[in-house]
């Protein structure tokens, strides 16, 4: 596993904030951008290189919602569990795509890769309760039914593809 | 530095620098109870415990607050109170409450102040998901499931010892005190040196037990027990029998130790100055054939792991000289050779110090041959008391008893090992050549000695300037490494200690703050002004043992290469 990784990427970010600790959040979403997640031999590298600690890198990323120590499926789809999604029945719709992927709270990856289900506290766009994006495309006013359409929908345009 | 009045609880206080409302209050001779708050770290101020109320009626927390001129507070009015135990009550919903079963039983701060504060009922429910123990290190016990997220462990472990071994995870109601990756404590680079044991309010971080394993050899009519002692020990001991830091209570200890089945007692003093004739004879060789400066002392097994791992290019510049434990254990497990081929006993060599890295020293391979350890069990200061108070002996009470002869005799040099400047001391009283009284008051006095965390001085050897530096807290270790790759410090000698003041503030020591482990130093010192013997060299059995049992293998019974593991032991 650590042979696969290929840390020449990590470097160069580290090497564009001049390996300044300060900078710990934005190298990181840098990295997730790049490796698609945090991978645990990466966050050492970069906690040798900035001269901190393991443990609080490992600290800040488990911190902040948005940084993912597992990697991540071909897609993300995330529901909002804001205040306006959730009296508009946001969690419905969650348990319906939990039931159709076959995932739980602790899992939120299907086994294939191809599907990542997470909550998020807010997308801000109240309005269109309840919401979730796929793949960073806002779906506006959705059910258990739609929702499951949808995954299906682009379970069928892979299909074709293939 | 500020000055000035405040009144607290309407009692006049005068200020006068401290650093904040907490500490005026403490001075006043008010016990703010806190868990979070430790004189030594950083504040956090996450415990609230010390929340003091002002003249508006707002409620904040002194140990956050600058104290003002003019500035008035209470400490106790209904609300705080309320607060309080609210907080401990909260604390204790989602603590195991297993108290009577617990390591921390009678010694940890949430059951006391739960005792103090009355509380009588949890009202909530926990529901807070089991976590497996952490059993993975030789010297420490984590169990999660007892955190109160004071996060003591993780300020101590980073300012400190700077090792950042442990840190805040996740967040919220999920929060946690874990190693990055939720690995266990043998999978960081964990040096063993307890801090975080010792400073932990619960039972969530404890010290590794030997104690049953203890018994079962001082019980066993197979097994010889050999017991060596550490300096420090004797000076923190009385303390968990109420008497003062720097107490020494060697004789008593001898004596108990006796009642409860050791067949031989010795001092670990006879190990240090061992350690004193060899790391002085390393030196002076270093000195002549150009070895590697500057050489760092090598008898604290925490700082030599530090170096192992975060740090091996310094390896070769540690003296090759085993630790005084692990010299006199090697001695001793040779000296009984004959005597247990005779009568067919089993020599076990218990060895009572204030340390848990010793624990983890004497587990290493390099200390092992045919798969038995020269040192078999170490027991901390801490774990003695308990087995002393187990068995039923009233420790105040006990008389005296001298250690054993032969390895029972020890000098003032190798007592003052316990203490940060110690084994630096003892070396440069070994290299001057000058015996005289004079020589020894001017040693004393050229910058070893004392609590500040880094301490330069310079000896003159046969007309050649030696600069020694002495350093105790790793993380002010580490500092001064820095300094050194940088080029801005030159030391022929380092004197390196992982806890702070030396062996006294070893984590197995009965926890105190920094100015009770300089009275144990203290005590120390005093012991060596008593001595007839003032330096290694002058011990009469040191002298005997080189004429004897070191003529053959010396070298293998007093050096270790690390990393090599057991191939040293098996050369000569």
């Amino acid at each position: 596993m650590a042979s696969s990784i290929d840390f020449s990427k990590a470097e160069e970010i580290l090497s564009s904030y001049g390996k300044n600790a300060t900078f710990l959040i934005a190298i990181m979403q840098q990295i997730q951008n790049e490796y698609k997640y945090l991978p645990a031999e990466v966050l050492e590298y970069v906690a040798a290189e900035l001269g901190i600690s393991v443990a609080k890198v490992y600290s800040v990323a488990t911190f902040y919602e948005n940084f993912s120590l597992e990697p991540k499926g071909k897609h993300v789809i995330r529901i909002c569990d804001g205040t306006a999604c959730h009296v508009r029945k946001s969690i419905p719709i969650l348990e319906a795509l939990r039931k159709e992927l076959g995932l739980s709270e602790k899992k939120k990856t299907t086994d294939d890769m191809s599907f990542t289900l997470e909550t998020v506290s807010c997308l801000g766009a109240c309005g269109l309760a309840p919401v979730l994006t796929l793949d960073d495309v806002v779906h506006a006013s959705m059910t258990p039914e739609k929702a499951v359409a949808l995954i299906n929908d682009v379970k069928q345009e892979e299909k074709a593809d293939e | 530095m500020s000055k000035g009045i405040m009144y607290i609880d309407g009692q006049r206080v005068e200020f006068d620098g401290e650093k904040n409302v907490l500490a005026v209050i403490r001075k006043a001779g008010i016990e703010i109870p806190t868990f979070c708050y430790n004189s030594e770290l950083s504040v956090y101020g996450a415990c609230r415990m010390c929340v003091v109320e002002n003249e508006r009626g707002g409620i904040e927390a002194s140990c956050s607050m600058q104290p003002r001129d003019g500035m008035k507070i209470r400490t106790n009015t209904m609300r705080l109170q309320k607060h309080r135990k609210m907080i401990l009550e909260l604390l204790l919903a989602a603590h195991c409450r297993d108290c009577t079963i617990c390591e921390k039983n009678g010694k940890c701060k949430l059951q006391e102040l739960a005792l103090q504060y009355g509380i009588r009922r949890v009202r909530f429910e926990d529901t807070r998901e089991k976590v497996e123990l952490d059993k993975s290190s030789p010297a420490i016990l984590r169990d999660p499931n007892k955190c109160i997220l004071c996060g003591d462990c993780v300020r101590v472990c980073d300012e400190i010892m700077g090792m950042g071994i442990i840190d805040f995870a996740h967040r919220g109601s999920n929060l946690r005190v874990t190693p990055a990756f939720n690995r266990c404590i043998s999978e960081t680079d964990c040096i063993s040196c307890g801090q975080c044991a010792a400073v932990c309010p619960t039972g969530a971080i404890t010290i590794k037990g030997d104690i049953g394993r203890a018994w079962n050899a001082f019980h066993d009519a197979k097994k010889r027990v050999i017991v060596q002692i550490a300096p420090a020990v004797r000076v923190a001991l009385g303390e968990e029998f109420h008497m003062k830091p720097g107490e020494n209570v060697m004789g008593k200890l001898v004596t108990a130790l006796k009642i409860m089945g050791a067949e031989q007692v010795y001092d670990t003093t006879f190990g240090a100055d061992l350690t004193v004739m060899e790391e002085a004879k390393e030196f002076l060789k270093r000195k002549e054939t150009g070895g590697k400066f500057p050489m760092f002392t090598s008898c604290c097994p925490a700082w030599v792991r530090y170096v192992e791992q975060r740090n091996p290019k310094y390896l070769s510049h540690i003296s090759t000289c085993k630790s005084p434990m692990e010299m006199f254990g090697a001695v001793l497990k040779e000296h009984y050779k004959p005597l247990a081929e005779a009568d067919g006993r089993e020599t076990v060599v218990i060895a009572i110090m204030p340390c848990t890295a010793k624990k983890f020293e004497a587990a290493r391979d390099e200390f092992k041959h045919n798969n038995v350890p020269d040192v078999d069990y170490v027991l901390t200061t801490q774990e003695i008391a308990t087995m002393i108070k187990e068995s039923g002996i009233v420790f105040q009470e006990m008389e005296n008893t001298a250690t054993d002869m032969p390895f029972g005799m020890g000098s003032g040099a190798g007592v003052i090992f316990g203490a940060t400047g110690g084994v630096a001391e003892a070396v440069i009283r070994r290299c001057v050549n000058d015996k005289g009284t004079g020589a020894l008051q001017e040693i004393e006095f050229c910058g070893v000695r004392g609590m500040q965390s880094t301490k330069e001085a310079t000896v003159s050897l046969d007309g050649e300037e030696i600069k020694i530096a002495v350093v105790h807290g790793l993380r002010n270790a580490q500092d001064l490494l820095k300094k050194i790759d940088a080029g801005e410090a030159y030391y022929d000698l380092v004197e390196v200690m992982a806890c702070p003041c030396g062996c006294v503030g070893g984590a197995g020591q009965p926890y105190t703050v920094r100015s009770r482990k300089a009275m144990r130093a203290e005590g120390l010192y005093a012991e060596d002004r008593v001595s007839q013997i003032k330096r290694s060299e002058e011990n009469p059995m040191v002298i005997a043992l080189y004429d004897g049992l070191l003529k053959k293998n010396r070298h293998a019974l007093l050096h270790v290469e690390y990393g090599t593991a057991g191939k040293n032991y098996e050369k000569e």
